[in-house]
């Protein structure tokens, strides 16, 4: 189905100038791994932030800097705005050191989401890798929320050891809701049950109609590839695997061209894309 | 209990080979049980054998002076252990552990040899297979060699 069917897949126009921030206070600050927090903020107007899974906002921690950070919350709950921030620079450094009650700055919500919607009456399988598990994160609550809408519903997660994993304490409530969820990880210790190996491995134990698939990657672009392609040798078509892909970005709403991809800007084009028109510029880095 | 021929015909590693070819390796296997934590082998073991796993997980362990045991892969049901048997010096490199209860077809290594000596479209059957899964081993080990959910990637 072309992307643009989806009507879920526009962006719901931000309130007021899309270049302001909006403060925004911590509410709340969960510890997720050694260098990823998860981070509830409610807006200071009181107004909730309405977003499809797959959008992400522009974060801003003041005095310091702006980076686009996916949400990673329910999207039922426009009230608390959710992300899901992994310390690898300055910005997200900062991010990751805040505390209840801290003020930040938002914009957005932008981009065009995954269109999960288009999958019911379906087969959904959602491959994550590592803190490609949080924009994914909305996704599965919004399959939750209407679950009888689904078919099969799979989540293929991969991390690097079982302490880098995301959402652990959710994990076995989505299992309990009805989903089929594999979790594999690169190396782990004896003290771990669980799989050893790469997420692909996973694909194997999902059980779906590839005609009738959704597919919807997230994760580094090498896993993405790797993931995106086992979904189309299992016979999902191109134009039915998503993937979200990330490139430095300034704006956030199409006017610097910072995130560039050959024809595409990736923050209001994408970041989520169809395998069919993006596949071949994953190994592409910055243009 | 069901006779161990027939276990290896409905195992997905043999599928699409001739019953006939799958029955001529019955006289070389045999059905085992283990229990959670106990070993299918050890490291620097002969490899006198391989292992078909009907049921349960097998972890591949290698212990590490300052990490202790860390495993490097699983092996699931529908999936086989090891390929040391069939390459000179015919011995393990890991511990294989079951996870939990693990059932499995142990195949005799020199029995097994011998009868791809015997008969090359045997042989040439189960090679196919064996490189099909060392293929996909390698494959994944490059991956995981990148480490790409390492700092340098957000994701
Ligand atoms: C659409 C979109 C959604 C995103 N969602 C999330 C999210 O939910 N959670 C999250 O933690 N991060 C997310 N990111 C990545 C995040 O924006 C970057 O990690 C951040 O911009 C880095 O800024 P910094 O100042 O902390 O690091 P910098 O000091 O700018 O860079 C530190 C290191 O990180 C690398 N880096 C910078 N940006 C990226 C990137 N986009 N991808 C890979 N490596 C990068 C740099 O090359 C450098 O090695 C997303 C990016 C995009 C484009």
């Amino acid at each position: 189905m072309p992307a643009e069917s989806g009507t879920t897949l526009l962006p719901p126009a931000p309130a007021g100038d899309p270049m302001v921030p909006r403060p925004v206070r911590v509410e709340s600050v969960r510890r997720e791994t050694r260098d990823t927090v998860t981070m509830d903020l409610r807006a200071l107007d009181g107004e909730g932030l309405v977003f499809a899974p797959g959008q992400f906002t522009m974060l801003q921690a003041f005095g310091v800097g702006e980076v686009p950070i996916s949400i990673s919350g329910d999207p039922a709950r426009p009230d608390l705005l959710t992300h899901t921030v992994r310390d690898v620079g300055g910005v997200t450094g900062s991010l990751c050191r805040v505390e209840p009650g801290d003020l930040l700055g938002v914009r957005g919500a932008f981009g065009r989401g995954w269109g999960v919607e288009d999958g019911r009456g379906g087969d959904v399988v959602v491959v994550a890798g590592g803190i490609g598990l949080a924009p994914l994160r909305p996704v599965v609550l919004a399959v939750l929320a209407e679950r009888a809408a689904y078919g099969r519903v799979s989540v293929l997660y991969g991390a690097r050891s079982p302490a880098e994993m995301l959402f652990t304490d959710e994990l076995d409530t989505w299992t309990a809701a009805g989903l089929d969820v594999h979790v594999i990880v690169d190396v782990a210790d004896r003290s771990w049950t669980g799989r050893v190996g790469v997420v692909t491995e996973l694909l194997p134990d999902a059980a779906f109609d590839p005609d009738r698939t959704l597919g919807l990657v997230c994760g580094p672009e090498l896993m993405m590839r790797y993931a995106a392609a086992a979904l189309t040798d299992r016979g999902v078509e191109p134009g039915r695997v998503r993937v979200s892909v990330e490139r430095n970005m300034r704006c956030g709403i199409g006017l610097c061209g910072h995130c560039q991809l050959r024809g595409h800007l990736v923050c209001v084009d994408g970041p989520v894309f169809e395998l069919d028109r993006i596949g071949p510029l994953l190994t592409v880095r910055e243009l | 209990m069901r006779p161990v021929g027939e276990l290896l015909v409905g195992h997905p590693f043999f599928a699409g080979l001739d019953e006939e070819i799958i029955r001529e390796l019955e006289g070389c296997a045999r059905n085992v049980h283990v229990h959670a934590g106990e070993h299918l082998f050890r490291e620097g073991e002969d490899a006198d054998s391989f292992f078909v796993v009907r049921k349960g997980r097998v972890a591949l362990d290698v212990h590490m002076p300052d990490r202790g045991h860390m495993v490097i892969a699983t092996v699931e049901a529908g999936d086989v252990v090891g390929w040391s048997w069939f390459v000179p010096p015919y011995r393990w490199f890991f511990d294989a552990r079951a996870v939990g209860e693990v059932s499995a077809v142990s195949v005799d290594a020199t029995c097994l040899r011998d009868k791809c000596e015997a008969d090359p479209a045997l042989g040439y059957a189960l090679m196919q297979r064996v490189a099909q899964v060392m293929y996909q081993r390698l494959q994944a080990t490059r991956v995981r060699l990148l480490d790409v959910y390492g700092a340098d990637h957000a994701g």
